[in-house]
């Protein structure tokens, strides 16, 4: 079963174009497509929502309403909304489709953007945020200059995990009649071709895998080292040197 | 110059956190506000750069009405300090530092070497400049903090706590730091702690406020330990009020004894004028600590560290009594070390002879 997946993998016929099959290639852009557009939309909605609620303590209940998003059953929400919007389109396009699959990767990719931005930002150590309006630093000030870099890390988890549930997810575009690397799964499972199946399968698991890898380079250049917390050992705290040398005049004023 | 207006900070809830204060905060001083929690005190400090907006009154700085400028314009004026530093922790320290200098728009490179000379007269060395919050202990993340509140030379500083949370080791280290530094720098300070002793050591005046924001004594730490207006006051400032109120009286320049000394690294004397303990000082004759003759055979040993007592404390000429009277009262020979400014050996003093001192001057003018 493996080496007739591996077989699958290796045959250069599934990764071209050809008269009768679309191939691996041209599926993984159409897949990197819808997740990236969703993630996109997601990101300029949740991220600026998050960062509001979260330093204005105001609409957290917006919060709490993103996360029961979650308990919608995706493939339910996709039929339905295709079965509504599919209509009003006619002629060669598939925008009647593309409009309900990326509504559903969207309120996918929300909550978990929505909520760790709010979390990151709530948790920003109190004493850090009365230092920076006491130095005289305006709201938005505040919210751009610390609140913001202080929960990158969160905000980082909150997207690397709203990029591996897109990828992943997005195989449903091809429950309706779309591209995506979910066609090599529909189709293997309707023509009994497991390897292909399969094969789908791992090319999805490799994808998110390798969108997360380079999210996780990214972070690692975008967030501080002071809070990534990684600095060089042999910098790390050491005790006030000046306590050792406690001097006679010192002494003397007790 | 600050000055508290009759003003009152009233919660929704009906709390009065301070009511009525009236109070002056001398330019060039240091203003401690000082009180058990719930006091009003932080509440106090925190109207002055308007982190709490007071519900009636004025709180002016100069002549000028707090309430009239824009609360970042006004906390730009203003340096402030709080308990646990709250630096920024993605920024590097000299960056923490230069927050001021970047919101008033300096440039850059001003703003960095700025920072930099500020590092050296809070007493951190300039490689850490580079380093992150993270990396630094308490006492050093605070030294930060009071730097960067200094960095736009604001007239007025506020400091809430500053050291109360690191080691009481730390703390004196910091205190005495700033009490010189404040030599040079003649910034107006208010100060809040909790800590009586930190008030009475720092401040050039005390307000002691009591539960419910009531200003119980406005006085000089000397007049406070000597002339609580109260009997809550006299209750805070505690014990020892008589001890530590000669901590406030200087000892003029102290007639000394000779004292007999023997050197670190020399064998041990056959015997002292003054009983067993004699002397020990090193070639700078600055004194090591007590050697107990009793305890050692004479001439066969060379005197080394170990063999020394070290508790005695010394006594600067030119100092407080307290220090002359704690000098003797901590030498196991009953004598008491007096050194100068250098820290090398002037003499020795006894008990009795600071009593006689203490006995002698001059009672302190009526207010």
């Amino acid at each position: 079963m493996i080496s007739s997946v591996i077989t699958w993998l290796n045959d250069p016929s599934h990764w071209r174009d050809t008269r009768l099959n679309t191939g691996i290639i041209t599926q993984l852009e159409a897949h990197l497509r819808f997740s990236g557009i969703a993630l996109l939309i997601a990101l300029l909605i949740a991220l600026p929502l998050g960062l509001f609620i979260g330093h204005t303590g105001r609409l957290s209940w917006l919060v709490a309403a993103a996360n029961a998003l979650r308990a919608l059953p995706t493939v339910g929400v996709l039929v339905l909304l295709t079965v509504m919007i599919a209509p009003n389109f006619h002629g060669r396009t598939d925008t009647g489709y593309v409009i309900p699959t990326e509504i559903v990767l969207v309120l996918l990719a929300i909550p978990p953007i929505l909520s760790n931005t709010y979390a990151g930002v709530q948790n920003v150590d109190p004493a850090v945020r009365d230092a920076a309006f006491g130095m005289g630093m305006t709201g938005s000030q505040v919210l751009l200059r610390v609140e913001f870099p202080c929960s990158l890390p969160l905000i980082f988890s909150g997207f690397r995990s709203a990029t591996l549930q897109v990828i992943a997810t997005a195989t449903i575009a091809s429950y309706i009649p779309l591209g995506g690397l979910g066609r090599f799964i529909y189709d293997g499972l309707a023509q009994q071709d497991f390897p292909q199946m399969i094969g789908g399968g791992v090319l999805v698991a490799a994808l998110a895998l390798s969108a997360d890898l380079l999210l996780a380079a990214v972070q690692r250049y975008a967030v501080s080292r002071g809070i990534s917390g990684r600095i060089s050992k042999k910098q790390v705290a050491a005790p006030d040197s000046r306590l050792a040398t406690v001097t006679q005049a010192e002494v003397a004023t007790v | 110059m600050i000055r508290f207006d009759s003003v009152t900070k009233r919660y929704p809830d009906g709390t009065v956190a301070v009511d009525e204060l009236d109070l002056t905060a001398p330019s060039g001083k240091i203003t401690v506000l000082v009180g058990p929690s719930g006091c009003g005190k932080t509440t106090s400090l925190r109207m002055i750069n308007r982190m709490i907006e007071p519900t009636s009154g004025t709180i002016w700085l100069d002549d000028e009405d707090t309430a009239k400028i824009a609360t970042h314009e006004l906390r730009r004026k203003i340096g402030y300090v709080i308990q646990h530093a709250g630096l920024f922790p993605h920024r590097t320290i000299v960056d923490n530092i230069a927050t001021v200098p970047y919101l008033l728009g300096w440039d850059k490179k001003k703003a960095r070497s700025r920072s930099l000379e500020l590092m050296e007269r809070v007493g951190l060395p300039p490689h850490f400049a580079k380093r992150y919050p993270a990396q630094l202990s308490g006492g050093q993340q605070q030294r930060v903090g009071v730097a960067r509140a200094l960095a736009a030379d604001p007239p007025v500083m506020l400091m809430d706590e500053p050291f109360s949370a690191v080691d009481p080791v730390v703390r004196d280290q910091l205190q005495a730091e700033f009490l010189r530094l404040q030599e040079e720098i003649g910034k107006t300070i208010v100060f809040v702690t909790h800590d009586i002793d930190e008030a009475i050591k720092l401040g050039d005046q005390v307000a002691v406020l009591r539960v419910g924001g009531h200003l119980a004594q406005l006085a000089t730490p000397a007049e406070l330990l000597t002339r609580p207006v109260d009997a809550f006051v006299a209750g805070f400032v505690g014990r020892d009020r008589g001890y530590r109120a000669l901590g406030f009286s200087s000892a003029g320049t102290i007639s000394t004894h000779q004292e007999q000394t023997a050197a670190l690294g020399a064998p041990t004397p056959y015997g002292a004028e003054n009983g067993p303990w004699i002397l020990v000082v090193d070639e700078k004759q600055i004194p090591q600590g007590w050697l107990d003759l009793d305890g050692v055979k004479p001439g066969e040993n060379v005197i080394t560290d170990g063999m020394l007592y070290r508790g005695g404390t010394l006594a600067t000429q030119g100092g407080t009594l307290r220090a002359a009277l704690d000098a003797a009262l901590s030498s196991p020979s009953g004598r008491g070390v007096v050194v100068d400014d250098a820290g090398a050996l002037l003499g020795s003093i006894t008990a009795s002879e600071v009593l006689a001192l203490i006995e002698g001057r001059e009672r302190e003018p009526q207010p």
